[in-house]
């Protein structure tokens, strides 16, 4: 039975790794479906699979590439914008860039990468599921997410080239009138389709997270990742349909003749308006109303990712988990009924009630902030990539909200709005979400889903070079916003002193895209030489590190008893089980379960 | 730093116009001891402009609340952060106690942010009401049409001032009084921004928006359109150039009166009408912005197009 769970290592050397005698060490492919006895095997596996790990992985490294190909996207912008008149680009490939550059990172990398790759692999483990509770939707929304996302990237190749009016395609600018030709069109399909993957996916994880779970894991058990994620699916059953439908009327717009979103003509008969015309702010509205949850739908699944990590490597249970779940709650709710504060500089909504919504998300905010605070507090730190990230995501995410607080102010908000102050606003939210989190999540769970270990001194450099790039390239952004710089521009004037900003930012993103290099080294580095990882290389407390690395096809042949959310602790470490709550600064034992250190490493079969 | 890129200098001392905000008081009242300790007695600007209009000025003080609020609370949570870092950095292999809940800290924490977003807000309402105010009777109001790439200033006695792209029109107001915009676009959504009021509002098709601002001082202030509006929107540059209502009332008679000889110029002003004379204002590409032959003919006929007389 002890073979199963390793016990804790050392942090720093993997080498000295306990390793389970099934683990492969011998630089062959894991064998993801280790347990399974039938079935095709490689391509055609990946391709006909519909294993919760294998669309889960699918899902990550589409994801990734996306991801890089973002990236560079953005290098080239930057060089843009290092000096003032550039000729690098013209202003029309500038603007189908930034709109690629958008589009991707934020529909086809920071989502995807969370609730389609992580979310998949993860959940199902977590809670000790055998997969998804409908496999075969769950490979339709795989291939919906890579047919649209191949669509988004051929648009390039279009006649009339891609898209270029920004990731949130405001109309009437995105009418065919403004914005004609097939690479709009695409666009909407793309995103359409990567819609409906969203939508199927968020019926997954619901349906997995309420049905599924194992005996004794209660909800208030669940580990605070799968909980962001059951919340995530919710707000993508929210806020994705309503996207859908936006589109499909944009579609209308472009090509049947409709006149949902076009004012255009409105004011030109007789210089008297026209009764029946289309309200440009109808997209805005739809579009933020799906915008602004998925604000969140990008940032809850990366919550959740620091929240498993920050306890793990401080040896302790997560501080405040119930005070957790309900932060989380409270910002899904809250996200509802904040869109508007995207259109404070329209005229046209109701400036206290946006701005009070928006202000009080920061309550629900602060709770995880100092949860996660909590959770350090008088723990053993030991700093492990993951680790890294996962503060780096801190102070990141720090910087960001307070930033956003500032503009949840409409006055503030007048004086910042599509200037750069906002650019660098949401790039430190959202690169501190999916970047700093999202790749801590994968430096945590690739020794799971791999069996092998990452190597910590390339993961440093990483951080360390990525964390300093992130504060050169957005802190510059802030200071050239307050004097004024729009965002979106290809060339701005030369005399007014924003240009050494922009150098400065632009070096800071090449830094960034250098740490990236050492990610793609580890990967290569751990598949040539294999430092086999065992079922539980950082001592780590949820159900997922209780099964082998990778796990067996159906995820568990034998289930550690689920007495609280940390079961694989609480079998490690019967000795240090979670204090009750109230006080008691005393090792006890936990929640009145009654079970004693004997009975909890009796294992129950599945 | 940036104090020498921020507009005019100021000759109000701050504090004196910061003791009249009560808004600020709210927001920065109980962190007004460690500004102090920051900055000696004047607060800095924290990168933004003062502003060059009264509404400006409300903003910039919401902003310098927020800003130090923001110092205060981030400051607050970065050094806990960096305390947990480096004081339970592991040392040994003892177990730590696993404590999972502690009832008075929790809602400590959540009481608290409560507190202050509820301040912010007072505060954001007090100034937000006092920048959307609309006067009933203003000074002088301007028709303000956006277009693709371009801005049209349609004055009440029919002047009518048209520029685009490298020819960047000039707005002329007079100081000191309100003046109402009412702004709106002729095709896709623009922004309406001057940096140095804190203001921006999007000009849209289908709806008109209105907004007053008292500019303080004489001088060119330059405005950009900032919401994607297409290929050219980089280059959609426009001045606000203030002057004394007298200088003002003179200018827009000879300009009615030139304009009303030379039918056919709508939009265009010769070189000494011109109010973009002021070498400080940006233009692009090296271009001085005052070119007399300011006349790509588009310009023109868009207008006449458009309000054909």
């Amino acid at each position: 039975m002890t073979d199963v769970i390793a016990p804790p290592v050392e942090t720093h050397e993997p080498t000295e790794l306990h390793l389970p005698p099934e683990v492969p060490g011998d630089g062959h492919e894991p064998d993801h479906g280790g347990h399974e006895a039938h079935g095709p095997t490689g391509i055609l596996k990946w391709l006909t699979s519909t294993d919760h790990k294998v669309i889960g992985l699918s899902y990550m490294i589409t994801s990734i590439v996306i991801f890089y190909l973002s990236g560079i996207t953005a290098l080239i912008l930057r060089l843009q914008l290092t000096s003032p008149h550039s000729s690098l680009l013209s202003f029309g490939q500038y603007n189908a860039l930034f709109t690629m550059h958008g589009s991707l990172m934020l529909y086809l990398f920071a989502g995807p990468f969370a609730f389609g790759g992580l979310a998949n692999y993860i959940v199902p483990l977590q809670i000790g599921a055998p997969d998804m509770a409908f496999p075969r939707l769950n490979a339709l929304s795989y291939w919906l997410y890579l047919t649209g996302s191949i669509t988004m990237l051929m648009t390039i190749f279009v006649a009339g080239g891609a898209a270029q009016f920004g990731w949130v395609a405001y109309a009437p600018l995105s009418s065919a009138t403004s914005s004609p030709g097939a690479g709009p069109d695409l666009w909407i399909m793309a995103l359409a389709l990567t819609g409906f993957s969203a939508i199927f996916t968020g019926v997954n994880l619901c349906g997995t997270i309420f049905y599924l779970r194992a005996p004794g894991m209660t909800m208030f058990r669940m580990p605070i990742f799968t909980w962001n994620m059951l919340v995530t699916g919710i707000l993508i059953l929210i806020a994705f349909p309503v996207l859908t439908a936006a589109l499909i009327m944009l579609f209308a717009d472009r090509h049947f003749g409709t006149h949902i979103y076009t004012a255009v003509g409105c004011h030109l008969v007789n210089g008297l308006p026209m009764r029946s015309c289309g309200s440009p702010l109808l997209w805005q509205n739809l579009f933020w109303f799906f915008g602004h949850p998925e604000v969140y739908i990008l940032a809850l699944p990366f919550f959740g990712i620091v929240t498993e990590v920050l306890p793990v490597f401080s040896k302790k249970p997560v501080f405040g988990y119930k005070g957790m779940v309900f932060a989380t709650m409270a910002i899904a709710a809250l996200s509802t009924g904040v869109w508007a504060h995207h259109m404070f500089t329209t005229g046209a909504v109701l400036l206290p009630f946006f701005s009070f919504l928006s202000l009080l998300i920061a309550v629900p905010t602060g709770i995880k902030f100092f949860n996660w605070i909590g959770t350090m507090w008088h723990g053993q730190l030991q700093f492990t990539t993951p680790m890294l990230f996962c503060l780096g995501f801190l102070f990141a995410f720090l910087m960001g909200g307070v930033t956003g607080i500032m503009l949840a102010s409409p006055p503030i908000d007048f004086a910042t709005h599509d200037t750069y102050f906002v650019v660098a606003h949401f790039h430190q939210v959202l690169f501190g979400t999916a970047v700093f989190a999202g790749f801590g999540g994968v430096y945590y769970w690739y020794p799971k889903m791999f069996g092998r270990m990452l190597r910590e001194s390339l993961g440093k450099w990483h951080f360390w070079l990525m964390f300093i790039g992130f504060w050169i390239t957005f802190m510059p952004q802030y200071v050239v916003g307050l004097l004024g710089m729009p965002r979106r521009v290809a060339s701005y004037p030369s005399n007014l002193g924003w240009q050494s900003y922009n150098i400065v930012s632009t070096v800071g993103a090449f830094i960034i895209a250098a740490s990236f290099a050492f990610l793609l080294v580890n990967f290569v580095v751990s598949w040539r030489k294999p430092i086999p990882a065992g079922d539980n290389p950082w001592d780590a407390q949820t159900l997922e590190w209780a099964t082998t690395s990778p796990p067996p096809h159906h995820n568990f042949t034998h289930l550690p008893p689920i007495r609280s959310e940390r079961p694989t602790w609480d079998y490690n470490h019967p000795d240090a089980l979670t204090v009750p709550h109230g006080k008691g600064a005393h090792n006890g034992h936990a929640n009145g379960s009654g079970n004693g250190s004997g009975n909890g490493r009796v294992k129950e079969t599945v | 730093m940036d104090s020498s890129l921020t507009g005019p200098p100021p000759d109000t001392p701050e504090i004196p116009a910061r003791s009249r905000k009560s808004p600020r008081r709210l927001a920065a009242g109980a962190v007004a001891l460690g500004a102090l300790l920051l900055t000696g007695c004047q607060l800095p600007t924290f990168g933004a402009y003062k502003g060059a209009t009264t509404q400006a000025r409300s903003t910039f003080h919401l902003w310098q609340g927020f800003f130090i609020a923001g110092i205060v609370v981030g400051g607050i949570t970065l050094l806990l952060i960096l305390w947990a870092v480096f004081r339970y950095r592991r040392r040994s292999d003892e177990m730590p106690v696993q404590t999972q809940y502690h009832t008075l800290t929790e809602i400590t924490y959540t009481v608290v942010p409560i507190l202050i977003v509820l301040g912010l807000f007072v505060a954001t309402v007090l100034v937000e009401n006092k920048v959307t105010a609309v006067e009933p009777d203003p000074a002088t109001s301007l028709h303000v049409y956006a277009f693709q790439w371009g801005w049209e200033f349609e004055y009440p006695n029919g002047v009518k001032v048209i520029g685009q792209t490298t020819d960047a029109p000039t707005m002329v107001i007079p100081t000191g009084q309100t003046v109402r915009i009412y702004l709106r676009s002729y095709d896709v959504l623009h922004g309406f921004y001057v940096p140095e009021f804190n203001f921006s509002r999007y000009a849209s098709p289908g709806y008109w928006t209105s907004f007053d601002f008292n500019v303080l001082h004489d001088g060119v202030y330059r405005g950009q359109c900032t919401q994607l509006c297409g290929l050219y929107h980089s280059l959609m540059f426009f001045n606000v150039r203030s002057v004394s209502p007298s200088a003002y009332a003179t200018w827009l008679r000879v300009t009615g009166a030139y304009q009303r000889a030379h039918p056919n110029s709508i939009g265009q002003l010769p070189a000494d009408l011109h109010a973009n004379q002021n070498g400080t204002v940006p233009s692009y590409s090296g271009n001085s912005g005052n070119s007399g032959n300011s006349g790509s003919g588009n310009t023109g006929n868009t207008g006449g197009a458009l309000y054909g007389d």
